[in-house]
């Protein structure tokens, strides 16, 4: 159980992942698929500090800013997509957008 | 009795917790603000992982831009569509159970692979630890990004720009 090592971070990162999969997956609310995606994205954070501090390189807490960055414009556009789609067809349930299904 | 071992440990799985259980909570709720709020908490959770971790920098980042500015901004389309008819309908689609059961399986390749131990992903030889450097981790941080990865620094503003420029075309009526 402790002392805490990175195999800790590791399965505790590979959780988050399941959940935040489990949510796009299986949600309909497409804003609710929006947070399911912020959680992945913790959950490669997460990995990305673990392998950070274990191997003594500060490069893995670069890239971790990078995915914040990716995570912000994800999360921008991905609102400025919903607020259209509401706009235009009234919902917010991702199985309802079927306009090029037949 | 409390060694620092102990100590990390004892925030360690405090923090876990605080992150799974706002997980689950954020996918499950049908209250999209509920949702928002539990995000919160978990994103909270991730924060205190990376002060244990001493990684004091993207503690801040994450406070300040996940829960300060990404959560403001779900919370503030959440008021501005409607979602009160979405929290009525079914929240779950038809594909639930081969979802999970996919979910399931990856998860337990995952934790297959995991509880061979800590040696499984010994990939890289572990850099020499820094001499105390007087420098904390924000200057050292700071001294990688704009040395090493000034070019990725540079084309994440680009990126940004046009996240921005795409969402005010995306949601603007009519240009």
């Amino acid at each position: 159980m402790y002392p805490i090592t990175t195999a800790h971070y590791i399965a505790l990162s590979a959780a988050l992942l399941l959940i935040g999969t489990v949510g796009v997956l299986t949600r309909r609310n497409i804003v609710i698929i929006l947070m399911s995606i912020e959680l992945i994205l913790n959950a490669v954070n997460i990995n990305l500090v673990a392998f950070s501090q274990a191997l003594h390189n500060l490069n893995g807490q670069v890239f971790a800013i990078f995915v914040i960055t990716d995570a912000v414009a994800e999360a921008a556009v991905g609102l400025g997509i919903l607020i259209a789609l509401f706009r235009n067809k009234e919902t917010v349930l991702a199985d309802e957008v079927d306009l090029l299904k037949w | 009795m409390l060694t620092p071992e102990l100590s990390q440990a004892i925030f360690f799985y405090l923090f876990a917790i605080m992150v799974l259980v706002g997980a689950i909570l954020t996918i499950t709720r049908r209250n999209a603000v509920h949702s928002a709020l539990f995000l919160i908490v978990s994103l909270m959770g991730v924060a205190g992982l990376y002060l244990l971790q001493q990684a004091e920098f993207l503690f801040a980042v994450q406070i300040v831009l996940y829960i300060g500015g990404i959560m403001v901004l779900f919370l503030f389309v959440i008021m501005l569509v409607n979602l009160d008819q979405a929290a009525k309908e079914k929240q779950f689609n038809g594909q639930w159970a081969i979802a999970l059961a996919c979910v399931v399986l990856v998860g337990a390749q995952i934790f297959w692979f995991l509880s061979k131990g800590d040696a499984a992903f010994k990939i890289a030889q572990p850099g020499l630890l820094p001499a105390a450097s007087a420098l904390g981790n924000t200057e050292q941080l700071a001294d990688v990004l704009f040395k090493d990865y000034l070019l990725p620094f540079e084309i994440a503003s680009i990126l940004l720009l046009v996240a921005v420029v795409g969402s005010v075309v995306m949601a603007k009526k009519r240009i």
